[in-house]
C-alpha cells in the first residue's frame, strides 16, 4: 500500500526548456506573409485572412463588424445560400471575427478538401457584394440579439466599463445602439470592404496538415489580388476616460446576481511591467488557485467564479476584475477585493505559494503548446503586436525568475483602489 | 482492468511533452433521488474539497505545474486534469485519493453549497429564457430522471444537502467499478500499468450499483404548454422522444438534426430565418443522451410575428423532410460535416482522452475509430423512416415561450 500522506516526487515545472516552434514564412506575389505552422496528427487545415480592417477604421458605428459579418452574404455569383451550402458541402467552416484593429476570415476544413475551398475564399476577397435584402436580415436580427443581450446583467457591465477606461467614442469604448443598425448602408459597407479587404492589408496564418504544394497554391490564389499595394493609415483616437470612478447601474430590479467589474488602465505588451504583471495577475485572480478566487468563491461562496485579466489591446489596455456575484453580496465581494489587493501591496508573498504559480504557469504554458493550432495563435499574437519571439521567451524567464519582492513593488504600483473604476450592475 | 473492477485505458501520444489523466464515473443527474436533484453536480464541486489523505486536490496538481477541471451532464460525470508528463504520479495519487475517499468536510459543503446555488442563478434565473429547460423537461418526462437538469430541481434540494447524504452518494458511485481511467499523452503502456496498480491497487470494489432507472412510457399525446416571462422576444420550443445514443438509429437521427438545423445551408435556417423572415435564429439538435433522450428543435421569433404562423411554418418544413426523400447530395453533405467535426475534435490529447473514456462507456472503447462508417451507412430512406417515427405531433412537446407586455 503507497504511502498516501507523501505527494509523490516531482519535477518542478519550471526547470522545463520551452520552445516556440518558429513557423515557416513565404512571402506571396503581392507582399503578403504567409506564417505556417506545419504539424500535427490530424489530416485537418486552419487558415487565418487576417486584414487591418477592425472598428479602429470605421467612420461611424457596426460598419467593420457589419462587413465583416456580411462578407460571406453574397458575390455576383452565388447568393449567401450557395455559398453556406458549398463550404458546408465540403465539411468546412468559413467563420468571421470582428475586432478593434483587425477582422479575421478563417477556414477550417479537412487537408484533402482545402483546393475545393481556396478558390471560394478568393472569390469573398474579390467579388462580395452586400446585397440590401441581407443587410435588412442582418439589421433586424442583430437588433432583436442587442435586445436580449441588454437584458443581461453582465453584458451591460462589460459595455459600461470599457466606456469607462477608455470613452465612448473611442474604439476600445464604443458599443452597439439599435440606431447604429437602423442606419447601416449598403453604401457604406460596399466602400469600406473595398478599401480593407479587396484592397486591403492581409496576413495569412496557416496551421494543420498543409500540402506539399502549399506555397504554389496559396499564391495562386491571393498572390495576385491587390493586397498590400498602400499602406493603410489608421486614424488617431484620442483616449478619454470617465470622471467618476464608482458606478451602480439598476438594469433588473428583480435580478439575484449583480455583475462586477473592476478595472484601470494599464500599459500594452511593450511595456517592461507587462511580464511582470502577468505573473502577479495570475497569483491575484488568474486562475482556479488564485487569491480572489479562494477567498471569494472557496471561502466565502459569494460567486461561481471571479477572476481578474489583463485586457490586451494593440494601442492600450487595462487591468479587470470581473464576477458575478449574489445581489446581496455584491458590494462584499468589491470590499474583499480591495482587501486583497492590500493584502498584496502590504503582505509578503509566501514563497510556497510563488512557486505553485510559477509552476502551474509554465505547466499551461506547456499544454498551449500542445499542437499547431495553439502554435499559430501564439505567433499570430506576436506578429500583430509587432513582436516576435524574445518577447515569448523573455515572458518566460519572468516567470521562472521573478521574486516576491517585485511583484510586491508591481502590487503598489499598479493595485491602488483610487486608479480602478469600479461597476456594479444589477 | 485492475482486479477491483477499474478499466484502464492508455492512448500514447508522444509529440507532447504532456500527460492526460481523465476519470470518468458513471453517474449523472439520472441517477438521483426525485428528492434530491442536483446531486451529482453538487458532488463534483465536492470533489475538489479535499479527500481522506489529501486536503486539497487543486494546489499539489498546480505545483506539479498541472490543470484540471470536470463536468456533469444527466448521464456522467468526468474529470480530467494535463500536467507535465514526468509528474504523472502526482495526478495518479491526487486522483486515487479521491476515488478512497473524500474529506467530507463540513466547512467545504456548506461553500460549495452555496457557490452551485450561485451557478444556478448564474444560468438558470439571472439570465432570459433560462428556465425553458426545466419546463420543457417536466413537460417531455414524466417517470424518467431526465425530468431535471443536472443543476437540480430547485435551488432548496442543493441547499437542504447534508454531510450524510454525500456520503452515502459517494459510496454508492464513486467505485472503482463505476468508473474509467484513461491515461494519455507522453506515457508508456508499462508505466501506466504499473502506477495504476500502486495508486488504484487497493480501493476496495464497494457495492456493485446497479442501474435501474424508471422507463418513460411512450407518449402518445400531444403536449402544449405556454408560459410568459420578462424577455424581449416570444420564442418556441418543440421536443420530440428520439432512441438512445446506442440505438443503431442514433446515426441517422444525428444526421437528420444536421439537415434541418445544423449551421448556415441547413433546411430550417435557409427556410425560416432567410425566406421567410419569421425567426432570427433557429435551431435543431438532440442531447445525445445514453437513454432514449429527446431530439429538439428552438427559434426565437421576430418581433411582431404570430406564434401560431411560426410554428406552421416550422410544421411546414417537417412534413416536407417526413414525405419527401432528403437528396442525396445533402445527406453527403451532413456526412461530410460529420467526418470533419470528428476530426476537429480528436486535436487535442485532452479531448481525445475524454471521447475515449465516453467510448468505453458506450461499451466500446474501438468505436471511436469505427463510428464514422455507421453515418455513412445511413441512407435517404433511414432519414425518411426517421423523421416519420420521431417527429410526428403524437410524440411531440411544445412551449410557448411568450415576451409579457
Amino acid at each position: 500500500m503507497p504511502d498516501r500522506s507523501q505527494a509523490p516526487h516531482i519535477k518542478d515545472a519550471i526547470e522545463y526548456a520551452i520552445a516556440l516552434k518558429k513557423p515557416e514564412i513565404f512571402t506571396l506575389d503581392n507582399g503578403v506573409q504567409v506564417y505556417n505552422v506545419n504539424a500535427g496528427t490530424e489530416e485537418v487545415v486552419q487558415i487565418e485572412w487576417v486584414f487591418k480592417a477592425g472598428n479602429w477604421f470605421e467612420k461611424s458605428n457596426n460598419i467593420a463588424s457589419a462587413a465583416n459579418f456580411l462578407l460571406k452574404n453574397g458575390t455576383s455569383k452565388k447568393s449567401a445560400y450557395e455559398i453556406n451550402e458549398y463550404v458546408d458541402f465540403y465539411g468546412a467552416y468559413v467563420n468571421r471575427s470582428c475586432y478593434n484593429e483587425t477582422a479575421v476570415v478563417t477556414l477550417h476544413c479537412l487537408s484533402r478538401q482545402l483546393e475545393n475551398l481556396l478558390p471560394l475564399v478568393q472569390e469573398l476577397f474579390v467579388d462580395a457584394i452586400f446585397p440590401e435584402e441581407e443587410l435588412h436580415i442582418f439589421r433586424q436580427n442583430m437588433k432583436q440579439k442587442l435586445e436580449v443581450n441588454l437584458k443581461k446583467c453582465d453584458f451591460v457591465a462589460g459595455r459600461k466599463i470599457d466606456e469607462f477606461l477608455f470613452g465612448a467614442k473611442h474604439p476600445y469604448g464604443v458599443y452597439s445602439i439599435a440606431e447604429d443598425y437602423d442606419a447601416l448602408e449598403v453604401e457604406a459597407l460596399r466602400n469600406f470592404y473595398a478599401t480593407y479587404y479587396q484592397q486591403g492589408h492581409c496576413t495569412i496564418f496557416s496551421a494543420g496538415i498543409l500540402p506539399a504544394n502549399y506555397s504554389t497554391l496559396m499564391n495562386g490564389f491571393f498572390g495576385s489580388l491587390p493586397f498590400n499595394q498602400s499602406s493603410i493609415v489608421a486614424p488617431e483616437h484620442p483616449i478619454v476616460p470617465a470622471t467618476e470612478k464608482k458606478w451602480n447601474i439598476i438594469n433588473d430590479s428583480e435580478g439575484v446576481q449583480g455583475a462586477v467589474r473592476i478595472a484601470r488602465p494599464f500599459p500594452t505588451r511593450h511595456h517592461p511591467d507587462f511580464p511582470k504583471v502577468q505573473v502577479l495577475n495570475t497569483l491575484f485572480g488568474g486562475f482556479f488557485g488564485s487569491r480572489l478566487m479562494n477567498n471569494i468563491r472557496e471561502d466565502k461562496g459569494y460567486t461561481y467564479g471571479i477572476y481578474s485579466f489583463l485586457v490586451n489591446h494593440i494601442h492600450g489596455g487595462a487591468w479587470m476584475i470581473s464576477t458575478e456575484a449574489g445581489r446581496d453580496v455584491c458590494e462584499a465581494t468589491v470590499n474583499e477585493v480591495y482587501n486583497e489587493m492590500q493584502a498584496l501591496r502590504e503582505g509578503d508573498i509566501d514563497p510556497e505559494e510563488l512557486l505553485l504559480v510559477k509552476n502551474y504557469l509554465i505547466g499551461t504554458l506547456l499544454g498551449d503548446l500542445d499542437g499547431p493550432f495553439h502554435i499559430i495563435a501564439r505567433w499570430k499574437n506576436l506578429v500583430l503586436n509587432g513582436l516576435d519571439d524574445s518577447f515569448f521567451y523573455h515572458s518566460v524567464d519572468t516567470i521562472k525568475n521573478i521574486s516576491a519582492e517585485e511583484l510586491k513593488a508591481m502590487a503598489n504600483k499598479y493595485l491602488q483602489p483610487e486608479d480602478f473604476y469600479e461597476l456594479v450592475v444589477v | 482492468m485492475l482486479d477491483n473492477g477499474l478499466k484502464v485505458l492508455v492512448h500514447i501520444d508522444q509529440s507532447t511533452p504532456m500527460a492526460v489523466v481523465n476519470v470518468l464515473y458513471d453517474v449523472g443527474a439520472r441517477d438521483e433521488d426525485a428528492q434530491q436533484t442536483g446531486f451529482a453536480h453538487l458532488f463534483e464541486h465536492l470533489m475538489f474539497g479535499g479527500s481522506v489523505n489529501i486536503p486539497d486536490y487543486d494546489e499539489p496538481l498546480q505545483v506539479a505545474g498541472g490543470e484540471n477541471n470536470a463536468y456533469t451532464t444527466n448521464d456522467l460525470t468526468n474529470y480530467y486534469c494535463q500536467l507535465p508528463s514526468e509528474n504523472l504520479e502526482t495526478a495518479f495519487w491526487l486522483e486515487s485519493d479521491r476515488m478512497l475517499s473524500l474529506a467530507f468536510s463540513k466547512k467545504s459543503l456548506d461553500v460549495q453549497r452555496k457557490v452551485v446555488c450561485e451557478e444556478f442563478k448564474e444560468h438558470y434565473i439571472n439570465k432570459p429564457y433560462g428556465d425553458v429547460w426545466h419546463i420543457m423537461r417536466e413537460l417531455a418526462f414524466k417517470e424518467h430522471p431526465y425530468r431535471w437538469m443536472t443543476i437540480g430541481k430547485e435551488l432548496s434540494h442543493v441547499e437542504n444537502a447534508q454531510l450524510e447524504d454525500v456520503k452515502r452518494f459517494f459510496f454508492k458511485h464513486y467505485t472503482p467499478p463505476n468508473a474509467i481511467l484513461v491515461v494519455a499523452g507522453n506515457v508508456s503502456v508499462e508505466q501506466v500499468r504499473e502506477l495504476a496498480e500502486k495508486w488504484f491497487g487497493d480501493i476496495p470494489s464497494g457495492e456493485k450499483y446497479n442501474r435501474s432507472l424508471p422507463i418513460e412510457p411512450e407518449q402518445k399525446e400531444e403536449r402544449r404548454m405556454t408560459v410568459h416571462r420578462k424577455v424581449p422576444a416570444d420564442a418556441i420550443y418543440k421536443t420530440w422522444h428520439m432512441c438512445s445514443r446506442l440505438d443503431d438509429d442514433y446515426y441517422a437521427t444525428d444526421l437528420l438534426t444536421d439537415i434541418l438545423g445544423g449551421g448556415a445551408s441547413s433546411r430550417l435556417y435557409q427556410a425560416l430565418v432567410k425566406e421567410q423572415q419569421l425567426f432570427t435564429g433557429i435551431n435543431c439538435y438532440h442531447f445525445g443522451s445514453l437513454d432514449a433522450g429527446l431530439l429538439a428543435i428552438d427559434g426565437q421569433l421576430v418581433k411582431g410575428v404570430d406564434i401560431k404562423k411560426a410554428e406552421d411554418a416550422i410544421e411546414a418544413e417537417l412534413d416536407k423532410i417526413r414525405h419527401e426523400f432528403v437528396e442525396v447530395r445533402e445527406l453527403q453533405k451532413v456526412q461530410n460535416k460529420t467526418e470533419s467535426v470528428m476530426a476537429f475534435e480528436d486535436m487535442s490529447v485532452m479531448n481525445r482522452a475524454g471521447s475515449l473514456a465516453f467510448y468505453e462507456l458506450l461499451g466500446d472503447g474501438e468505436l471511436m475509430n469505427t463510428e464514422f462508417k455507421k453515418y455513412q451507412d445511413v441512407t435517404v430512406h433511414d432519414l425518411k423512416r426517421i423523421a416519420n417515427q420521431v417527429m410526428q405531433t403524437s410524440n411531440s412537446n411544445t412551449l410557448w415561450y411568450l415576451a409579457e407586455n
